[in-house]
């Protein structure tokens, strides 16, 4: 979890074998303000006055990229009366890091209403930034009204089913999926059949030692079931990624980040970069949270990816917008 | 049976239940026509559980800073509003006794009932 005063949260697990207690006091530092780093084993923290003994040079390694997740274009209640702004700020961020990413994934609610405006928008103002290329999948908020035919057309070419797919750079391989479609009454974010069966397709070719990145929108582990944070069908998805070695899952929806390592499977949610939610269980609803004003850059960010080969795992790290 | 969406203010909205529901249901009922609210707060429904007469024309408005829906999760779907963004509302007319089960398909954990009798 971000700090209100926190910049830099990192996460690294290469270790085979976390020391969890050392794990737990990492998690408890990050929460007012630390950087943790696992290296060869070895877990670091560092107080954020000490940021820069960190050589970011040794957080990069061959692929970089950026998650950016719930713009929410269009939302213009009081949590946020201005959410371009805060997404042009999340440009200027990713143009300001130290190592380029090569692309950047949105990990959905694009717009807030799945109106074709609010898409235009998102589209301008990501133009703005360094790294050309954006991979997306659909949050609940862009395929309103239309089961997502709308979404399709402007984001799915070349894309299965609903809008998943997967490619691969510089040998990782990134795997996007829906959950966001065909929810039932009283359920969570769901995947489906058909899509859990191209997926167990699609890695079935792939060597144990490919690491993998698994990003959607709603949590693919069980976050906050009350508030509907988590996806039904995950536990079968992850199950055809047992094989693997390095296994990164990517999510937004719940507008804060959190993580937790099982086995090799990382999991990692990204802040919003238009409004914060509240932690889970700690307001009547998982509704926009309004902070005062000059703390608002302080609960938004976007969340850098960093993989070196013969590494386990991906170094991920977030920064708040301000 | 008779729908309507409507987006207006929240004092607009009530004079248009307390007054102007006879708009929505003139054509479906003779008589005195019955209305009744849902109102959508906190990521729920309330009443979860409403009971009504025949007749009766149910309006969810939502109050919420985040979009809603309101969905029949009967099979054929006996009611389904579009997606409705903070002060907007959904009115349905229900014509036969029984129970409706509905749920908003973007928070499927947001569920509610009417029961029609």
């Amino acid at each position: 979890m971000d700090s209100k005063t926190g910049k830099k949260i990192v996460h690294d697990h290469n270790a085979d074998g976390i020391d969890r207690r050392g794990f737990l006091e990492c998690m408890a530092w990050a929460g007012t303000g630390a950087l943790c780093v696992m290296q060869g084993g070895v877990l670091k923290s560092f107080s954020m006055g000490r940021i820069g003994e960190l050589d970011a040079k040794r957080i990069a390694g061959e692929l970089s990229f950026v998650q950016i997740s719930d713009s929410h274009m269009g939302f213009n209640k009081p949590a946020n009366p201005d959410v371009a702004r805060t997404l042009k700020a999340a440009v200027d961020k990713i143009n300001g890091l130290a190592t380029p990413p090569e692309f950047l994934l949105h990990t959905g609610d694009i717009s807030h209403l799945s109106k074709p405006e609010e898409f235009d928008t998102v589209d301008q103002i990501l133009k703005g930034a360094s790294a050309k290329d954006v991979f997306f999948v659909p949050g609940e908020h862009d395929v309103l009204n239309d089961e997502g035919k709308q979404y399709l057309d402007r984001y799915g070419k070349g894309t299965k089913g609903a809008g998943w797919y997967s490619f691969d750079q510089k040998g990782v391989h990134f795997i996007g999926l829906v959950n966001v479609l065909n929810l039932k009454a009283g359920g969570l974010g769901t995947l489906g059949h058909e899509q859990l069966e191209w997926m167990e397709d699609d890695v079935k070719r792939l060597k144990s030692s490919t690491p993998i990145v698994v990003f959607a929108h709603i949590p693919l582990w069980s976050v906050y079931p009350e508030w509907g944070w988590g996806t039904e069908d995950s536990a079968q998805a992850l199950a055809y990624l047992k094989k693997f070695g390095s296994v990164t899952v990517l999510n937004g929806h719940i507008h804060q980040t959190m993580q937790k390592v099982e086995g090799s499977v990382t999991f990692h949610t990204a802040m919003s970069t238009a409004f914060p939610q509240p932690q889970p269980g700690s307001a009547p609803s998982p509704g926009p949270m309004k902070v005062p004003d000059d703390q608002l850059r302080k609960v938004l960010g976007i969340t850098d990816v960093n993989y070196t080969r013969g590494q386990h795992a991906l170094a991920v790290i977030d920064s708040t917008l301000g | 049976m008779c729908i309507s969406w409507f987006r207006t203010a929240p004092l607009v909205a009530l004079i248009l239940l307390s007054a102007g529901s006879r708009n929505v249901t003139a054509n479906a009922q003779q008589g005195a026509p019955a209305s009744a609210e849902v109102k959508i707060d906190n990521f729920s429904f309330s009443p979860a559980t409403l009971t009504v007469p025949v007749g009766t024309t149910v309006t969810w408005t939502n109050r919420d800073d985040i979009p809603h829906t309101v969905v029949s999760t009967d099979d054929p779907k006996a009611f389904k509003s579009k997606v409705l963004d903070t002060d907007e509302g959904f009115s349905f007319t229900f014509s036969k006794a029984g129970t409706y089960p509905y749920f908003c398909s973007v928070h499927p954990k947001m569920t509610g009932t009417v029961v029609v009798k």
